[in-house]
């Protein structure tokens, strides 16, 4: 099996950890965290024609120890919520606190000893790697670059970091281009890992893999996590892969969270419509089960961020809209212990078989 | 459309005076005083300050600036009084070397670069392109490794050897033709082509080259684009497949360079023009390079930008019309 | 009684700088009017090339041999001019990323009616008729306006109901979908499959739904074939498939995938391994190497099972005797595909 064992960790790997103390305390809190993009139009003397509100007005904490998942279709901002919370952009607005720091608008000289503690994986493996350089060079780049010191030197901590994410330490002199794609997310694995930090910001890590690596990569995900304590936040368009792996999960449309809460309340007491219609259209691949279950079919595509709707974001597309979901966007409000919605006619709607178990 | 037409139009006329003002700088400011050098040998410093009035090289250099663009839209005036010369629209200044207005020294040598560079283009759009297109068509094939042979060997090879082999070859050896001169082409266009052809094929071997392995590529990426793929599953021959789905997207890209170096040629092909003795824009600047001729040298600077600009312009329009990606945005 | 669409023995290779590929070797299957099959399989299964090749459409450096019949005509050995007189009439094909599969030159409308034209010898008015009627039937709202649009202007599933719109001009017996909605979000998706499937219903189409997810083929097909290396593994019914495979590399498909209706807390168990270079294939089985059940060193790594019917037209391509691979699935793998559980237990 070429999943990770977790009979490798050395002295020098277990102590960095030490201080995420249990799980329950709040690892990243997000408040009103906003990214507009403008729409720049002319070569010289550029004017702005528009406005994309790709992230706008998003509040969420994630729990040390937890996978937070962050669901949602292309263009709804969660790759850029990603980047925001690691701060490969800066905010427009809002504010984003790590361990009790406040980084939303640190200068990126003072973001990169943050990158200690908080990393990001991205969903196609090989445009990560820079194919020129070897792999041991790729994931011994973080302790250059921090100037961490490593028992034994960087060549054993990368070896054996490699060994770690189930691939062979010989392989340290290799070429990005002479491993397979799951083997090459499993070194991005490697690289994000190095510095054992408390987040790992994982943008679509499998949706590019095959079936069969797919699971191998979930499951090395889940082992690492046990073993260092890692605290997840999971991006994702596969609904399936996120309630696999996911302790919360916030549905993401447009910009916007619709629905946030544990896995359990998004997957069997869905609230709102689109996440109604999400999970209503993800494949089961069971025939009996999917052909048998209901199915929501939403009629047109996602409006453009461009010009986004008034009211709520989804009323376009829900078949409840009323008046009032065009002249009034509904605040995102607990509906349940730790179960929120952002709709004005919520509904719990089980759309999924219950398993047997 | 229309709109995006006289949005090209206003960033050509700011380029251009972009250009004019850096050459104008570059020249008339930097270097050695203009007058000194219109002046000639034996000079005393009354006469240069006089020459210094009559070019206006008294007054702020702001102001000569915008005397010199005004003058080639309106015309302007050396002098005052009985000294005054009327320099009529497009005026560029004179030369200092024979005082002769700089737009009709200009306008002398335009038809020589003009036949020269349109029929090169002619020659090169059809040999380059055909010879990419049947390489791609034909990749891997002994015509296709022969083609790029040959147009390796055309773009690495200095255009003043080619020249020279061919006049060896074609009007010493062979005798074919006449020695390269410039023929009015509307009084003896039969003339005009056996007079022009050499320099013509000297040109466009060079470009083929260039054009062939450009198209090449584009053909051979186009032929592997997915849309070619569904053509061929809608049944359509072959033919259509290439010529239709394939050519138009492979040229377009084509289309741009070849605008910029139509530009280029227009505004003198020094080497060809001199290999062949024939007086073209690009001699002209030479020579005024030479005697730091500085009217000339502006003039045939502007000149030339102008031609890049406007083919850019052109090809932009052109794009568009090709690609409606491009209309929309 | 033949079907409508005949695979004989199917191979398909082309050689590279590395050696020889066999992208497709010895695939066989039938699909009839109005049946759905679906060809899942990794990437380098040899799935897309198995359409391709029936279509036609593998040119130059490949090699294809074997026997494809559409309605009784043999197309690999036939004349090109004849097959190409087949596509996009009788048979036609979607592809996996609609933006770059229609010319960015030409309104979709253009793109439509040229293949119709061509096809029917029909008039640019009669063309243009059918292609807005054609445009409405996908789901593109106000098609008169529409057709004079050119791909950018259209959303991803708007695309691909473009793209069927096409395929479907000359009412083709044969519709092939190669990963029609990999590229698209997962809401569309339902859309487009949902848009195939009553389309199919309407016009009895046969189609061939080519995926790597389970999901899909579980939602919309009758028969599923699972390719490995270039080679069919398995091929029965849906229920054959999901519920009583019989292979181990489809057993190790159905429990690495993540469900929706699964509860989390057990384990993924993936299949070990990568997928195999087609340069290189592993000899014998060439699943052999990343099986858990291989019989080692004889016969899994010195001989290619035979593909030999179970039961009732179930395939399967495995050297481990009908009663082994009864009890293996009965005490590994059903326990871990839940659903079943109800179903076969």
């Amino acid at each position: 099996m070429g999943s990770a064992t977790t009979n490798t960790t050395s002295s020098s790997t277990a102590d960095t950890t030490g201080d995420a103390a249990g799980t329950g305390g709040v690892l990243l809190e997000v408040t009103g965290l906003r990214k507009h993009f403008p729409i720049k139009r002319g070569i010289i003397f550029q004017k702005q024609v528009g406005l994309v509100k790709a992230v706008d007005g998003l509040n969420f904490t994630v729990r040390r120890g937890e996978t937070f998942g962050l669901v949602g279709e292309s263009g709804c901002g969660k790759s850029t919520t990603g980047r925001l919370l690691t701060r490969l952009l800066r905010p427009t607005d809002g504010q984003i606190v790590l361990n009790g720091q406040d980084i939303s608008y640190l200068p990126q000289r003072q973001v990169r000893p943050i990158r200690r503690d908080m990393q990001m994986i991205f969903q196609d493996p090989f445009s990560s790697l820079n194919p020129r350089h070897t792999v041991g060079s790729i994931v011994g780049a973080p302790f250059r670059l921090q100037r961490v010191e490593t028992e034994g030197g960087i060549k054993r901590a990368v070896q054996e970091l490699l060994e770690l994410v189930g691939l062979n330490p010989e392989h340290y002199n290799r070429y990005p281009h002479e491993f397979s794609g799951g083997q090459a997310q499993r070194i991005g694995i490697a690289r994000a890992l190095a510095l054992r930090p408390k987040l790992m910001v994982c943008d679509e890590p499998v949706s590019a893999l095959d079936v069969s690596i797919r699971a191998q990569i979930i499951n090395l995900l889940q082992d690492l996590q046990e073993e260092f304590d890692l605290t997840y936040v999971f991006i994702a368009h596969d609904l399936s892969v996120v309630r696999h792996i996911s302790d919360r999960v916030a549905v993401m449309y447009l910009g916007h969270i619709v629905e946030l809460g544990e896995a359990r309340q998004i997957y069997q007491h869905p609230l709102h419509p689109y996440t109604h219609a999400l999970l209503s259209a993800i494949p089961i691949s069971d025939p009996d089960v999917d052909q048998a279950r209901e199915r929501i079919l939403l009629t047109g595509d996602v409006p453009s961020p461009l010009n986004p709707p008034s009211g709520c974001p989804f009323r376009t597309r829900c078949w409840k809209a009323q008046d009032i979901c065009r002249t009034e966007r509904p605040p995102l409000a607990e509906k349940a212990t730790g179960h929120q919605v952002a709709c004005h006619f919520p509904e719990d709607r089980a759309l999924i078989p219950a398993s047997d178990r | 459309m229309i709109r995006y037409i006289v949005r090209r139009l206003i960033a050509v006329a700011g380029i251009l005076l972009v250009i004019c003002g850096i050459t104008f700088v570059i020249f008339y400011v930097l270097p050695a005083d203009p007058a000194t050098l219109a002046c000639g040998r034996a000079c005393t410093p009354e006469r240069i300050a006089e020459i210094q009035h009559q070019l206006g090289l008294d007054r702020p250099i702001y102001q000569q600036f915008f005397d010199y663009v005004v003058g080639i839209f309106a015309g302007r005036t050396f002098g005052t009084g009985e000294a005054a010369v009327q320099c009529p629209f497009p005026c560029l200044g004179f030369s200092y070397q024979n005082n002769l207005p700089v737009w009709s020294l200009l306008m002398d040598r335009l038809p020589v670069s003009a036949s020269i560079a349109i029929g090169a283009a002619a020659l090169w759009l059809l040999v380059g392109l055909g010879a990419g297109v049947i390489s791609a068509l034909r990749k891997g094939s002994l015509w296709d490794r022969g083609a790029m042979v040959v147009a390796l060997s055309g773009v690495s090879l200095p255009v003043y050897f080619t020249a020279l082999v061919l006049l060896y070859v074609f009007y010493i050896r062979l005798e074919l033709i006449p020695y390269p001169e410039f023929v009015n082409p509307f009084t003896d266009p039969a003339g005009w082509i056996s007079a022009m052809i050499l320099p013509w094929i000297t040109l466009a071997f060079l470009f083929s080259a260039m054009y062939a392995r450009l198209t090449r590529a584009g053909m051979l990426d186009t032929m592997a684009e997915n849309y070619v793929r569904t053509a061929r599953a809608k049944g359509l021959p072959e033919r259509t497949v290439v010529v239709k789905h394939g050519m138009r997207a492979a040229l377009t890209p084509v289309i741009t360079i070849f605008g910029i170096d139509l530009g280029q040629l227009l505004g003198g092909a020094l080497i060809t023009e001199t290999v062949f003795g024939m007086p073209g824009v690009g001699q002209l600047a030479y020579q005024a390079i030479g005697t730091i001729d500085q009217p000339v040298i502006m003039g045939v600077t502007l000149f030339a930008a102008f031609f890049i600009v406007f083919a850019n312009l052109i090809v932009d329009i052109l794009y568009a019309v090709l690609d409606p990606r491009v209309r929309y945005t | 009684m033949t079907s409508l669409l005949e695979v004989e023995d199917l191979r398909v290779r082309f050689s590279t700088e590395d050696g020889v590929v066999r992208a497709v070797d010895g695939v066989s299957f039938e699909v009839d009017r109005g049946q759905t099959l679906g060809i899942v399989g990794e990437s380098g299964s040899g799935k897309s090339v198995t359409s391709l090749a029936i279509m036609g459409l593998l040119r130059g450096r490949f090699t294809v041999e074997g026997s494809v019949t559409l309605g009784g005509d043999e197309l690999v050995r036939a004349d090109p001019d004849f097959v190409r007189e087949l596509r996009g009439n009788r048979m036609a094909m979607i592809f996996q990323d609609p933006l770059s599969s229609l010319h960015p030159y030409y309104t979709v409308g253009n793109q439509i009616i040229e293949a119709y034209r061509l096809h029917t010898g029909a008039t640019k008015r009669v063309a243009r008729k059918r292609a807005v009627d054609l445009l409405g039937r996908v789901g593109i709202p106000q098609p008169e306006g529409r057709i004079d649009d050119y791909p950018h202007q259209f959303s991803g599933g708007m695309r691909q109901r473009v793209m069927i719109a096409m395929a479907l001009a000359c009412d083709p017996e044969l519709l092939i979908a190669d990963e029609p909605t990999t590229a698209l979000d997962v809401t569309v998706q339902a859309q487009i499959l949902n848009l195939i499937a009553d389309l199919q219903e309407e016009f009895g189409t046969a189609v061939i739904l080519i995926t790597h997810d389970l999901g899909v083929v579980a939602g919309v097909a009758d028969e599923a074939l699972v390719m490995y290396a270039g080679r069919p593994v398995e091929h029965g019914t849906l229920r054959q498939v999901f519920y009583e495979p019989r292979h181990p590399y489809t057993w190790g498909l159905l429990s690495s995938v993540t469900r929706l209706d699964r509860e989390p807390e057990h384990r993924l168990r993936p299949i070990s391994g990568n997928p195999p270079s087609l340069i290189d294939v592993p000899s014998g089985c060439p699943f052999h190497p990343r099986c858990p059940y291989r019989m080692l060193p004889e016969p899994c790594s010195t001989e290619v099972p035979e593909y030999a019917p179970v039961n009732g037209g179930h395939l399967v391509a495995c050297h481990l005797s009908e009663q082994e691979r009864t009890e293996t699935f009965a005490r590994d793998i059903l326990p871990r595909v839940q659903s079943s559980v109800r179903k076969g237990g």
